[in-house]
């Protein structure tokens, strides 16, 4: 076993950590406080090849591992968790569906501007009244000669009032359940399509999470993506990736949480010493510091995964799973750890506590990871 | 005719971390990263912002170092660079600066001629602004240092550059091919960008020893150095500063001067 990155993957980290702190942290607060959506940092990330870095260099992508692209969410997250979700929703969600499930004409119309990050992705499988239970779809498509039309709505789309192409669930055979599921591709300004309010959140405020609102939303017949009813094992695939990406966001929000307690502890004093002097808490970080450890080989297992083209559905799920509780334990912390000042908006870690609680409930909450794990362990 | 801009770079450790052996008066160097000098990444900022301009540039990154300094090579590349070329041979190891810049421009020799040489004005390890200006006597072409503006003509040779003085900056024209070094006021360098990690930055990287360039090995190497370091220390910190005080500028002043008197310095 070689825990070993390669050069390249040493690279990116050098890169993106480089790019966070002079592009991204300093604007971290702001963008929280203003729940303003960074459109100049996703254009600089576009600039930079970390909009597509998972993808073929035929498709515009930068040619990377789905590693490097972990790596990428998750120095991201150390410093904004906003901005790290964009680029997960857009590469996870929203490319690879496309690369993945896509036509050839589907993959050269939309993934050279999407790769590029001239474009930028979101996806829609979220209702009301179904999330994972995705059987209980109301959005409907129905043919009619060349177009579909798609009626209804979809709730909690991150990325959703910047988005540009927009991967899309809908009922096309009802009396079928989840084999009655299509997968489509929307484009921003397709006539019957709109916006809805957007989501007023406990964290991640930056990041844009909107309604999808469908009514008698007409499209062409060819953005129909993957096969007839088979949207289901689109959606279930796509979330799969989707929680590699989630659990390096996870994974990064509990580093840089770590990292912001360990500076404080060295300044801060009470009772005549530093705090980091102070066993009970410097036990506390050897907890927290374990955690993360953990979490990191279970999270960068899961893109090795793919990377070898095995499996990985239960390795994202336990990965993320443990990302994310991970870094609500270790945020929880910081901010105990910080005392009065943590609980400040002063503080960076006010920010990361609000932002890591996310991460155990979108793309699958934990218990969703754990009925992905015990099918694996126990059957279904 | 394609227009050719070689760089100058050199990996060192990074100083914002580096620490001295109290005892020994030596750098650390475990655990210190090493990094791309940021005056050179500023040299080679400036020639890929001109390839970015025109279609027919290329640009080569030379330098001199151990073999890991390849990983300086990798990033330029990422960057945007062409092609590196790194000199690296046990002869040439300890040079000073006369030694070094020897080595240097018989590896700029080796990469072909050039329409522009540009480097950084100085490492942050040894901080002798030297090898640059060194390396351009050796080939023979006029230099600039301190560059922290510049235009480069419509016919692209000549450069009309802003030369950075302690009081102000002065305005020179050099024609090609010239060198020329930078100060960090010139540019902001770019990131890697991730498509330029994964190109295979290794295969436009050339690995050569002192045979390859043909550099007379008695003119490099730590024997061939005129200068050597005698000692390195960390200077004591300067005293604490006095603060006048005065509740007007006037009466700061008066205070300043009778400060003056009384230590007899006026």
């Amino acid at each position: 076993m070689d825990f070993q990155l390669t050069k390249e993957q040493e690279f990116v980290r050098k890169m993106v950590s480089e790019f966070a702190a002079t592009e991204v942290e300093p604007i971290a607060k702001d963008i929280d406080k203003e729940h303003r959506f960074p459109v100049e940092t996703v254009e600089k990330m576009a600039k930079y090849g970390m909009m597509g870095i998972p993808f073929p260099t035929k498709y515009g992508g930068a040619g990377g591992d789905e590693l490097s692209y972990a790596i990428t969410v998750e120095e991201l997250a150390k410093v904004c968790a906003s901005t790290a979700v964009i680029v997960s929703a857009h590469t996870s969600l929203c490319c690879w569906p496309i690369y993945k499930y896509g036509t050839e004409e589907q993959k050269m119309k939309y993934l050279p501007d999407l790769l590029s990050g001239k474009k930028l992705g979101a996806f829609g499988l979220t209702e009301p009244g179904a999330g994972t239970d995705a059987a209980g779809q109301q959005t409907r498509a129905t043919l009619d000669g060349d177009e579909w039309i798609l009626d209804g709505s979809k709730c909690f789309i991150t990325n959703g009032g910047y988005a540009d192409t927009f991967v899309v669930m809908a009922m096309t055979d009802k009396s079928k359940g989840n084999h009655g599921i299509s997968s489509f591709i929307v484009e921003k300004g397709d006539p019957g399509f709109s916006i809805g309010k957007t989501e007023d959140k406990m964290g991640i405020h930056a990041s844009s999470t909107t309604e999808l609102i469908f009514q008698n939303c007409r499209i062409p017949k060819d953005r129909l993506l993957g096969k007839l009813n088979k949207g289901f094992n689109v959606a279930l695939s796509t979330l799969d990736g989707g929680r590699i990406g989630i659990a390096s966001q996870a994974l990064g929000i509990a580093e840089g949480a770590l990292a912001k307690t360990v500076e404080y502890m060295n300044q801060r004093k009470q009772f005549g010493m530093k705090l980091s002097q102070m066993e009970a808490l410097r036990f506390e970080v050897a907890t927290m510091a374990t955690k993360i450890e953990a979490a990191r080989y279970l999270v960068y297992k899961a893109a090795c995964d793919e990377d070898a083209g095995n499996n990985y559905a239960v390795s994202a799920a336990m990965g993320k799973l443990a990302a994310a509780e991970t870094a609500m334990y270790v945020t929880t912390k910081a901010v105990q750890l910080h005392g009065g000042y943590g609980y400040t908006a002063d503080y960076p870690v006010e920010r990361m506590m609000r932002d890591a609680k996310i991460t155990e409930i979108y793309e699958g909450t934990s218990e969703v990871q754990k009925m992905v794990i015990a099918a694996n362990v126990l059957g279904k | 005719m394609a227009y050719k801009i070689i760089v100058c770079a050199k990996q060192v450790p990074d100083t914002n971390v580096i620490r001295i052996n109290p005892e020994t008066g030596t750098l650390i160097r475990d655990g210190v990263p090493s990094i791309l000098n940021p005056d050179d990444a500023n040299a080679l900022e400036m020639a890929l912002e001109i390839k970015d301009k025109y279609d027919d540039v290329t640009v080569t990154v030379v330098s001199m170092g151990p073999p890991q300094a390849k990983d300086l090579l990798r990033e330029a590349i990422a960057m945007g660079a062409d092609r590196g070329i790194l000199l690296s041979d046990r002869a040439v190891g300890g040079s000073d600066t006369w030694a070094t810049s020897n080595a240097v421009a018989a590896a700029i020799k080796y990469a072909g001629d050039f329409d522009v040489l540009i480097g950084g004005r100085q490492a942050i390890d040894g901080d002798t602004a030297q090898v640059g200006p060194q390396i351009a006597e050796k080939l023979g072409i006029p230099q600039v240092t301190y560059v922290q503006e510049y235009e480069l003509s419509e016919d692209r040779k000549t450069f009309t550059v802003q030369r950075q003085l302690e009081d102000g900056y002065e305005v020179v024209e050099v024609h090609t091919p010239c060198m020329l070094t930078c100060i960090k006021e010139l540019n902001t360098p770019r990131y890697m960008s991730i498509g330029g990690i994964f190109a295979d930055p290794d295969s436009k990287i050339e690995v050569v020893n002192a045979d390859d360039v043909q550099v007379d090995k008695t003119t490099v190497g730590l024997k061939a150095s005129p200068t050597n370091v005698f000692r390195s220390f960390t200077p004591k910190p300067k005293g604490k500063g006095v603060t006048v005080e005065g509740d007007t500028e006037k009466e700061m002043a008066d205070n300043l001067l009778i400060g003056l008197k009384y230590k007899q310095v006026i």
